[in-house]
């Protein structure tokens, strides 16, 4: 085409792959003929996939049990009128067979939102982080939980640390008509980047003395440097259940870690007996139509039991070896003539 | 400055605007103001001729320019959503966040606009510093001064070469005979000169002119943007009037040429000036697919409300069914909290601001990104570039481009669009003896067949002038000398070798030569010679462009935003002809050649010391027309010398030399349809009018045949001889003379002079006076010219046929003439069912549309064309045209041309030529196109959908109209169907999936509300939210909607049907874009609800649930588009490959910043839980397969053309053209008979032919070589 020497050809576009939009492709042809293998692929791994998450799920161990005291017969029913003050009840249970460890014990939820928004904001971080200038003047996202009625700062502020759970748990064996009790882990529940990092207690010792000026959340019982009598180190805004709690549930219905079952007798499981859960009931969920619950359970690699993902594995997996068979069925009948 | 009182400031101000705005203005001159305070100068109401093109000051650039962009309505919706923002009451995320997208849209416009502004400020700056002389009193010469120091009333010396700097009355010129040339490139890119006289008697010029001494006063109309009208008196002391028109005034940015130099007054400066009211900004349309897109913005929004709708109603009905007050719900500072109704509706509000991207926010600009990108890839198209004007396709309007891919209907200008406008002479008829030119006839098949050859270099077939040039003693070298040279002729409007050589036929030879000669010869070849505008100028003195104005036009916005990309090459056209001219060697050879020519063909000697030499005489036409005439007439030894304004000389063959006083010259128009140049001969005094022009313009003028039989019979023979002309393809024109009485002449110049001079109507009277003049003409002959086609137009015009496009052909020429290009480019073929309407009123009008009607609908109907749709084609004439579009028969007219697949206008005038184009655009509603090269298209340019200008012969005009500029009409066939499909296809896929794309990803947020009480909380990370939209999601769909390929070009210029995929509704449809909506509300309910069922009741935190949703979001979005690539290429795998790491990279990254970050190490923590892979492999799979599935079942049961191009595309080369041209046979056999090479059409011609009017045998060779042009399929 261009044979004829042209030095003026200033215009002349480029003769690339680029500009001449002639770069290398690679056409995939979604056709019958070609997709046969990917579903068939597809499908004997998800097949595999779902076998080993359905097993695994199938031998995980839950005991959910409903604490709330709505009916009549619950041993917590007296608990559950908000006038009563540190009510305590007993819930006795049994596990006919090894409940195999390290055993989880989570309390849970339902109808609870903390993943509503205002309620999310509604914290200090920098409060949080051990920054005593906003101990002195909380953020105004904590607000109306930021002073109290007296103009104190509330340390820590906002509706979250406000609202925090605040019934407590104990768990006895019954051996032979004596309570034994289970020792109970609460330590390393929390997330590490939160009990590292995130959180930080003011430097400040004692803790007490950088609370000084401030007040405590107006639902908490207890000051925030004082949440764990039985262990100093757990206190402040490192405090493991503090932890817990101020890190969101995602859904209305959700479960958080309370303690792990890993010492002692208890190390391998809760061996079969009689329980006696004894519950410091204080937390109030009628004004929302919530319920309460404690779930034990046992985890493995793929987190705790659900059936949900195995089976939907399996649902797929073998949809896809009968798509290819029905691509198979098409390709016979629909391919193209040259594709021979 | 002296203090004036503020309200005699007011007056005078007000004053000024009343002077401006006055239909008339009065100017005087401003030299016996010099030196005068401002505000005494007469003239100083009008605008200097400083200009500023800028929009911006740097001062207020910012303010100016957020209120420009706040006139978009996108933008103001969004910038409404940020203040929603703030609102404390409706506050979702954090105000300044929600900023971030908006600003950095706005930003980005601004720092564009900025920069474009700087480019007209820098443009500005140089003009207005240019130098030009201006006259002062006190130093009585002339100073140099600045442009923007020039004022209106000023007297300005331009020198030659020089560019004018404001609108000029031309006063004085060096010329003796006040002619001043001047070329209007930089206007319209015409390069011939044009000659401008000096109003005569304005003013003292004995001997040099005095500024001072000019004491009229110029009254001229308000500036107004017409170039070629001007309408302006003088009034001198004595009250006597002095008409000036557009032929007197130099217009602003012309350069003077061939003048030694010019002295004007200034009537209008700076922004008043013609070419700067003519300089608007880029043209700015909408396309046909942004139309659409508008709607269904429309129909977001409305899902967006519906959606918000929704929510407010969940968050009232949550609130209401909670018992008491929860610890969770936060109530005000002061403590108490909304009431459920309240509260839901501010939570509408809450819902706008999180949902609001459902209105994809960066859909306008990555639109903006993407054209630029498939404006990049046209231009530098190797096939669109021409070799021989070394020019590129030019994109002037930016925002169409796809709407190449969906064009209809194609209206098509036949001269010069279709054919080269290169003119050859062939033929001519004179006294009524027809000469058919034998020698010069196997000239032009020698050159068409060398042009069929392309692969031959030129050099390498010295035989091309062998068979006429035999005895021609012109060395060798020359000749190669000459081919290589031939290029440079380019330069020069019309010149090229076909039309400059012509050789006499040796019966006109001799027929002259001989003693029998009649005068009716002699004036033939005069009238030839005469009868024209053509402007002679020496090849001497090289022209020297300024570039300034070049740059002037680059800088408009458009160009200024295109030349972002490198080599962009818009202006193409204009830089060619801004080279500087190299051609007056070649002049000089052709020259020589002529020269040679005659003289071996035994043309009389020439005188023996001529004046000027002929070799260097260089004719400047406005037509080519006019250029091959007076090139035929030199052949025959009628040389035209010089022209000026008053005269025109001519040496005769005798070599004596005649100089004609010009008494007048009746331009061409398109009403009248003839020219006419009234001269008085120099020997016998008479005066001589002589006329050319259309023949059914010039032959119902003739003298009554009082004259004798004679002249009857010479008219009939001559129209038979034009019908032959015409049957042939050739153009034809008709000369005449008429000889006037002294009397007579001098009655009709009183009334001609009344119609110069006057204000009102003036165009009219000069019409009028024209025509009262142009009657009982004498006949002398005709000539036939030939209009070559271009090369590949049969090819051109069957593959848009082919493609489903109906192509219109209008023309000003005859039907006959029409009606043969018709069949030569292949518009009509052979058994084509014609339908020819010509009907002189509307009775028969009515009746032949009726018949026409009737047997298009029987021809339908008939059983025996069931497989055959008939093809059916029609011709009608401009005055039919009038008569069917009149509201009583339009109907019927429009159900007529459906059926047509091609028509054929005749005899249309430009302004038809637009009401053709709009009425079918309206009343069919589809997408129209308008190819055109001459000033004559431009309306019809403007009225279609997209205006198409053809680079040729004919000037600029076209092109500037054009929203496309192709320098050949092959280039069409590329342009529409490989780019006007592809970035048709690539930006309707585009818009879809931007639009699925963001509703995917809101719909979680949607679908998350149910689970959140409806308090418009997003499980997402505010950044992170931003980020998928501008970054993570944002590069993809712009790469996919300027590279992707769908089916390769082989395969679209190979199969012309695959066109047909974008015509009418195309793939951008109500249908399609609902699909991928419910496609997009199905994949977001997929990538909730998986991780829902996964993760529920269990301890999952809001952000770490988020993760796994936002993660499966992208894969399902980014493999979405995957599915829709077509072909992939590096740098689809690296934008998408690379899209994937920055979402982790940048998630990672931010996963380190703790404070403030509520997602703060989630994504890390989700990456070492084996669930999160498994929860995103499933949900992203189940997401993506109805799409895959229906893809290929489709692509596999129901298979579209273009999946099966696609799949011919995978074999080998030879064994897809196999399987194409069975595809051509079989589908293509349906609707348009797919010519087969071995048949040959049997074009009407050859058998017109026998009626042996001319027995040549070269009469057809060019027509039917044409059609065997190999490759031309």
């Amino acid at each position: 085409m261009n044979k004829k020497e042209k030095p003026e050809a200033e215009n002349r576009p480029d003769n690339t792959a680029f500009t001449q939009q002639r770069l290398p492709a690679w056409q995939p042809m979604l056709s019958a003929g070609i997709v046969i293998p990917l579903f068939l692929i597809i499908g004997l791994i998800f097949i595999g996939i779902g076998v080993a998450l359905f097993v695994t799920s199938r031998d995980l161990q839950v005991l959910e049990m409903d604490y709330t005291g709505m009916e009549q017969n619950s041993p917590c029913f007296s608990c559950s009128d908000p006038d009563q003050k540190n009510c305590k009840c007993t819930l006795d249970f049994n596990l006919d067979k090894l409940f195999e460890g390290p055993v989880f014990f989570y309390y849970a939820l339902t109808n609870y939102f903390q993943n509503q928004r205002s309620y999310g904001v509604s914290k200090d971080d920098y409060q949080l982080s051990g920054d005593l200038d906003n101990f002195k003047d909380p953020d105004s996202t904590c607000s109306p939980y930021r002073y109290d009625s007296n103009n104190n700062p509330i340390v820590p502020c906002g509706s979250l640390a406000n609202s925090m759970f605040n019934d407590t748990f104990k768990l006895y064996q019954l051996v032979a008509g004596t309570k034994k009790e289970v020792p109970l882990d609460g330590k390393g529940i929390a997330w590490w980047t939160d009990y590292n990092i995130k959180y930080r207690n003011p430097s400040v010792t004692p803790l007490k003395n950088a609370f000084n000026g401030t007040v405590k959340p107006l639902f908490w019982p207890r000051p925030a440097y004082e949440l764990d009598p039985t262990d100093p180190a757990n206190n402040g805004f490192i405090n493991q259940d503090f932890l817990v709690w101020m890190r969101r549930a995602a859904l209305p219905n959700f479960r958080k870690l309370y303690r792990r079952i890993t010492e002692g007798d208890y190390s391998t499981g809760l061996p079969e007996g009689n329980y006696s859960l004894e519950i410091s009931y204080n937390y109030p969920v009628l004004n929302f139509d919530g319920r309460k619950k404690v779930v034990f359970t046992n985890v493995s690699w793929m987190g705790g039991k659900n059936e949900f993902l195995g089976i939907a594995y399996l649902v797929i997996g073998s949809l896809c070896i009968v798509m290819s068979v029905v691509m198979l069925i098409v390709y016979a009948k629909f391919k193209f003539p040259e594709e021979d | 400055m002296p203090w004036m009182n503020p309200l005699a400031r007011i007056r005078d101000a007000w004053r000024g605007q009343r002077a401006r705005d006055k239909e008339l203005r009065n100017l005087v001159s401003n030299l016996p103001y010099e030196g005068l305070d401002k505000h005494k100068q007469p003239n100083r109401h009008f605008p200097g001729n400083g200009i500023k093109t800028t929009k911006y000051s740097i001062l207020f650039f910012l303010p100016m320019n957020l209120f420009e962009q706040f006139h978009r309505l996108a933008n103001l919706y969004f910038v409404g959503l940020a203040i929603l923002n703030f609102v404390p009451m409706v506050q979702a995320f954090e105000p300044e966040v929600a900023l971030i997208p908006i600003c950095v849209i706005l930003a980005l416009t601004a720092l564009k606009d900025a920069w474009e502004d700087f480019g007209r400020y820098q443009s500005d700056k140089e003009l207005n510093g240019l130098p030009c002389f201006v006259y002062s009193r006190k130093k009585k010469c002339y100073v140099e001064k600045r442009w923007k120091d020039v004022r209106v009333g000023d007297f300005v010396k331009v020198e030659s070469n020089d560019t004018v700097p404001a609108d000029l009355l031309l006063l004085f010129t060096s010329d003796p005979n006040g002619v001043c040339h001047i070329e209007t490139a930089n206007l319209d890119g015409e390069t011939n000169l044009k000659q401008r006289r000096a109003v005569p008697g304005a003013c003292v010029t004995d001997p040099e002119f005095e500024p001072e001494s000019f004491t009229g006063v110029v009254i001229c109309e308000k500036p107004n943007i017409n170039l070629n009208h001007f309408k302006c008196y003088i009034e001198k002391v004595d009250k006597e009037k002095l008409g000036a028109g557009i032929s007197n005034l130099l217009l602003r940015g012309c350069t003077v040429r061939n003048t030694g130099y010019a002295i004007g007054f200034v009537v209008y400066a700076g922004h008043e000036t013609k070419s700067m009211l003519n300089n608007n900004g880029p043209r700015y349309k909408r396309s046909r697919l942004e139309r659409r897109l508008n709607v269904d913005v429309i129909f977001c929004i409305l899902l967006l409300v519906l959606m918000c709708i929704i929510g407010s109603l969940g968050h009232y009905l949550w609130l209401e069914s909670m018992p008491g007050v929860p610890l969770y719900l936060v109530p005000h500072g002061d403590g108490h909290l909304d009431t459920p109704s309240l509260a839901s509706f501010y939570m509408f509000f809450s819902m706008i601001i999180l949902l609001q991207v459902l209105i994809p926010i960066s859909l306008y600009v990555s639109i903006e990104l993407v054209k630029i990108g498939q404006i990049f890839f046209i231009t530098n198209d190797l096939d669109l570039y021409d070799e021989d004007t070394d020019s590129r396709v030019q994109c002037k309007a930016l925002n169409i481009t796809e709407d190449l891919g969906q064009i209809q209907f194609i209206f098509s200008d036949k001269t010069g669009t279709l054919t080269e406008n290169k003119m050859v002479f062939r033929r001519c008829s004179i006294m009524g003896i027809e000469y058919p030119h034998k020698e010069n006839a196997v000239r032009l098949s020698v050159l068409n067949k060398r042009d069929e050859d392309e692969d031959v270099l030129f050099s390498q077939t010295p035989s091309t002038k062998q068979p006429w040039s035999l005895d021609s003693e012109e060395p060798p070298e020359k000749k190669s000398e000459r081919t290589s040279k031939s290029k440079a002729h380019s330069d020069v409007a019309f010149s090229s070798p076909l039309e400059t050589e012509v050789i006499p036929d040796q019966k006109l030879l001799r027929q002259l030569g001989g003693t029998d000669r009649t005068d009716a010869y002699l004036d033939f070849f005069l009238a030839l010679a005469i009868c024209n505008t053509v402007v002679v100028s020496m090849a001497t003195g090289k022209r020297r462009r300024s570039s300034v104005f070049l740059q002037r036009r680059q800088s408009t916005p458009l160009d200024t935003f295109s030349s972002l990309m490198k080599k962009l090459g818009s202006w193409t056209c204009l830089r060619i002809r801004s080279t500087p001219d190299t051609s007056p060697s070649a002049q000089e050879l052709s020259g020589d050649l002529t020269g040679g020519q005659t003289r071996h063909l035994h043309v009389p000697p020439r005188g023996t010391t001529p004046a000027v030499p002929t070799d260097e005489l260089c004719y400047e036409a406005e037509s080519p027309d006019e250029a091959v005439l007076v090139h035929t007439a030199k052949a025959y030894g009628f040389v035209l010398l010089s022209r000026t304004p008053d005269s025109v000389t001519v040496r005769l063959p005798s070599g004596a030399q005649l100089r004609y006083e010009v008494l007048d010259t009746l331009t061409f128009d398109s009403t009248r349809k003839r020219m006419s140049v009234l001269v008085r001969h120099p020997i016998s005094k008479q005066c001589i009018l002589y006329t050319k022009g259309a023949d059914y313009a010039i032959m119902e003028l003739l003298e009554t045949p009082h004259g004798g039989k004679l002249q009857t019979d010479i008219a009939s023979d001559t129209q038979q001889h034009l019908d032959c002309y015409a049957k042939d393809g050739l153009r034809t024109l008709c000369i005449t003379k008429k000889v006037l009485s002294d009397r007579e002449y001098e009655n009709w110049a009183v009334k001609r002079h009344q119609a110069l001079t006057a204000m009102d109507d003036r165009e009219q009277l000069i019409m009028d006076s024209a025509v009262t003049i142009e009657t009982d003409l004498c006949l002398l002959g005709a000539t036939g010219v030939e209009d070559r086609l271009q090369d590949n137009v049969p090819d051109t015009i069957m593959s848009l046929r082919e493609a489903g496009i109906r192509v219109w052909v209008l023309t000003g020429d005859k039907t006959e003439t029409a009606v043969n290009i018709g069949y030569a480019c292949r518009l009509l073929e052979p058994d084509d069912l014609l339908i020819n309407m010509s009907c002189q009123n509307k009775i028969t009008c009515t009746s032949t549309l009726n018949c026409a009607l009737e047997e298009v609908r029987r021809f339908a109907d008939d059983p025996r064309n069931v497989d055959t749709t008939p093809d059916i084609s029609l011709v009608i004439d401009g005055r039919t045209l009038t008569m069917v579009t009149s509201p009583d028969l339009r109907e019927r007219f429009v159900d007529l041309a459906k059926r047509c697949r091609s028509v054929l206008c005749c005899r249309v005038t430009p302004l038809q030529k637009s009401h053709v184009v709009k009425f079918i655009r309206e009343k069919l509603k589809v997408m129209t196109l308008a190819v055109g090269d001459g000033a004559n298209d431009v309306n019809m340019i403007q009225a279609a959908d997209i205006g198409v200008g053809v680079c040729g012969q004919e000037g600029m005009q076209a092109v500037m109209a054009s929203d496309f500029a192709i320098s050949r009409f092959k280039h069409l066939k590329k342009l529409l169907l490989v780019h006007g499909h592809w970035c048709y296809s690539r930006l309707a896929n585009m818009v879809i999936y931007f639009f699925y794309k963001n509703a995917a990803n809101v719909n979680l947020l949607f679908w998350f509300q149910f689970f959140c009480g409806f308090t418009a909380n997003a499980m997402i990370d505010h950044w992170l939210m931003i980020f998928f939209n501008l970054i993570f999601t944002s590069v993809p769909p712009v790469m996919f909607g300027i590279m992707d390929k769908d089916v390769s070009a082989e395969m679209l210029l190979g199969l012309p049907e695959l066109y047909r995929t974008g015509q009418g509704k195309g793939e951008y449809t109500f249908f399609t874009f609902w699909m991928s909506m419910l496609d997009a509300f199905y994949q977001s309910l997929v990538a909730f609800f998986v991780p829902y069922y996964t993760y529920r009741g269990s301890n999952i935190d809001i952000f770490s649930f988020g993760t796994p949703l936002n993660t499966i979001s992208l894969f399902t979005i980014l493999l979405h588009l995957s599915i829709e690539i077509k072909a992939w290429t590096f740098v689809h795998v690296i934008v998408i490959v690379g899209s994937v790491l920055l979402y982790f990279g940048v998630t990672l990254a931010y996963g380190f910043m703790y404070l403030n970050y509520s997602g703060f190490w989630t994504l890390q923590t989700q990456m070492a839980d084996p669930m999160f892979y498994l929860v995103c492999l499933i949900a992203t799979v189940i997401a993506l397969l109805p799409r895959y599935l229906f893809h290929v079942l489709k692509n596999s049961i129901a298979p579209s053309p273009i999946v099966q191009a696609r799949h011919l595309d995978t074999l080998e080369p030879s064994a897809r053209d196999q399987w194409m041209k069975e595809w051509r046979s079989f589908r293509g056999g349906v609707q348009d008979k797919t010519p087969d090479e071995s048949v040959p059409p049997s074009p009407s011609l050859e058998s017109l032919n026998d009626d042996s009017i001319m027995d040549d045998e070269f009469t057809l060779n060019v027509i039917t070589e044409s059609r065997h042009r190999p490759g031309s399929l």
